[in-house]
């Protein structure tokens, strides 16, 4: 049991909580989210309750994440886009800070769950979606029919638009939980490499450095998949989003 | 060791799936409500912090760090127009006062000149005056020295013709004479 790689991904209720038939409890994975929720903004707002017009080290860090997603949104979208900060500050956070306490050991990644990535894919694309005619109304539709394409290729560009515009959110929720997933069990495997060929005597503790060795860099890619599939997500929610705000490309 | 740990989670996935229904725990759609149940409050939560709470400030730091650079930048340019007017202002006054100083220095010169000139022009018509006096004097000194000369030459002669002949001469005799020596 101890090196099933699978088992870290189980779900086990904590408080069995269940309404009209439906299985609300309150889960390991639950627990998780309120930790990433409370931990993300205990630091946020701890780390910032100086004011310091000179931020200290800690405040610098929430200074940073703020102007680096501001940047990011500002970059993509122009200044129209910056009613969705909050969001996608929000997202970003969220998922960073999941990912990051996902890479302690015996702690729960809930972004390794497909549920929550398309869950939160779907926030965005539904946002999207919601704002782009509610802005534009069914001019937002002009975001499947690319200017200046012959007359006879609008059906054929528009169904791969329309095709495009719908794996959105299988895409940007995929690649996320399948980069957490992934990046967790093959560290399980490694790790459990190292336990299984060290108890095997002298020769299989000298066979346990290769696996060793590769856990300890697999751990630092890991650290870096995390901030980087954080940032994916907010990039692409960004695009996304200026879709919306800008429907004629 | 690796068909091992297949083997091990075959086995995990069979005893999840008798406790669950499905094997892989992210596709066990049993777990499906919880995860958005709890995603949604906990994630609505964080929004809301996020957006009144957090964001408010760190924005309210930014834009107070911000404000004071952009005051201490405005205090240093007027600090700067300050410093420039006082040196424009000082090579003004000192132009002026180089200006002032020249125009003294030259109505000075020409005051002093034009005294100068004026008792020059005086003295030269004093001593014009005083040779014209002198010389004057000279002349009638000279005039009567000159007709005395006659006179004594006269007496003269004819106290040495006297002494030497024992008789003085005639007075016409004694005109002659002279006239003849003088000539």
């Amino acid at each position: 049991m101890a090196n099933d790689p699978i088992h870290q991904f189980q779900i086990q209720k904590i408080f069995p909580i269940e309404v009209g038939g439906m299985d609300f409890s309150f889960t390991n994975s639950s627990l998780f989210m309120v930790l990433t929720v409370a931990a993300t903004s205990a630091f946020l707002i701890f780390s910032t309750s100086g004011r310091g017009l000179v931020p200290t080290r800690v405040q610098s860090v929430s200074e940073m994440m703020y102007e680096f997603i501001a940047g990011t949104l500002r970059d993509a979208t122009g200044t129209d886009g910056m009613r969705f900060f909050p969001l996608v500050f929000s997202l970003f956070m969220f998922v960073l800070v999941a990912n990051l306490f996902g890479m302690f050991p015996y702690f729960f990644t809930i972004t390794s769950h497909i549920i929550v990535t398309f869950a939160l894919a779907m926030l965005v694309i539904l946002t999207v979606i919601f704002y782009g005619f509610m802005r534009h109304g069914m001019k937002f539709l002009k975001l499947f029919i690319p200017s200046g394409v012959p007359g006879a290729l609008i059906p054929l560009v528009t169904m791969i638009e329309v095709i495009s515009f719908l794996s959105r959110p299988i895409s940007l929720s995929v690649r996320l939980f399948a980069n957490m997933l992934a990046g967790h069990i093959t560290l399980k495997v490694f790790s459990g490499f190292v336990v299984s060929l060290s108890a095997m005597g002298a020769l299989g503790i000298f066979g346990a450095i290769l696996p060793l060795a590769m856990t300890v860099a697999l751990t630092a890619l890991e650290f870096l998949v995390a901030f980087l599939q954080a940032y994916v997500f907010a990039v692409l929610t960004c695009m996304y989003l200026n879709d919306a705000i800008h429907p004629s490309h | 060791m690796a068909g091992e740990t297949t083997t091990e989670g075959h086995a995990a996935i069979a005893e999840a799936a008798g406790e669950h229904g499905v094997g892989f725990p992210p596709f066990d759609a049993t777990t499906f409500a919880s995860q958005l149940f709890w995603l949604a409050i906990t994630f609505g939560i964080f929004y809301w912090i996020m957006k009144n709470v957090a964001m408010p400030r760190i924005a309210g730091i930014l834009e107070d760090r911000k404000d004071r650079i952009a005051g201490d930048l405005s205090e240093a340019n007027r600090l700067k127009a300050e410093t420039d007017a006082a040196i424009a202002a000082y090579e003004q006054a000192l132009a002026e006062a180089r200006n002032k100083a020249h125009g003294i220095a030259h109505d000075t010169r020409a005051k002093l000149k034009a005294e100068q000139d004026a008792r020059r022009e005086k003295a030269e018509t004093e001593l014009g005056e005083k040779l014209k006096a002198a010389e004057a004097h000279i002349t009638g000194i000279k005039t009567e020295a000159l007709s005395q000369i006659e006179e004594i030459a006269g007496d003269t002669t004819s106290a040495l013709v006297e002494q030497l002949i024992g008789k003085a001469p005639t007075k016409t005799d004694l005109n002659k004479a002279l006239k003849s020596a003088m000539n």
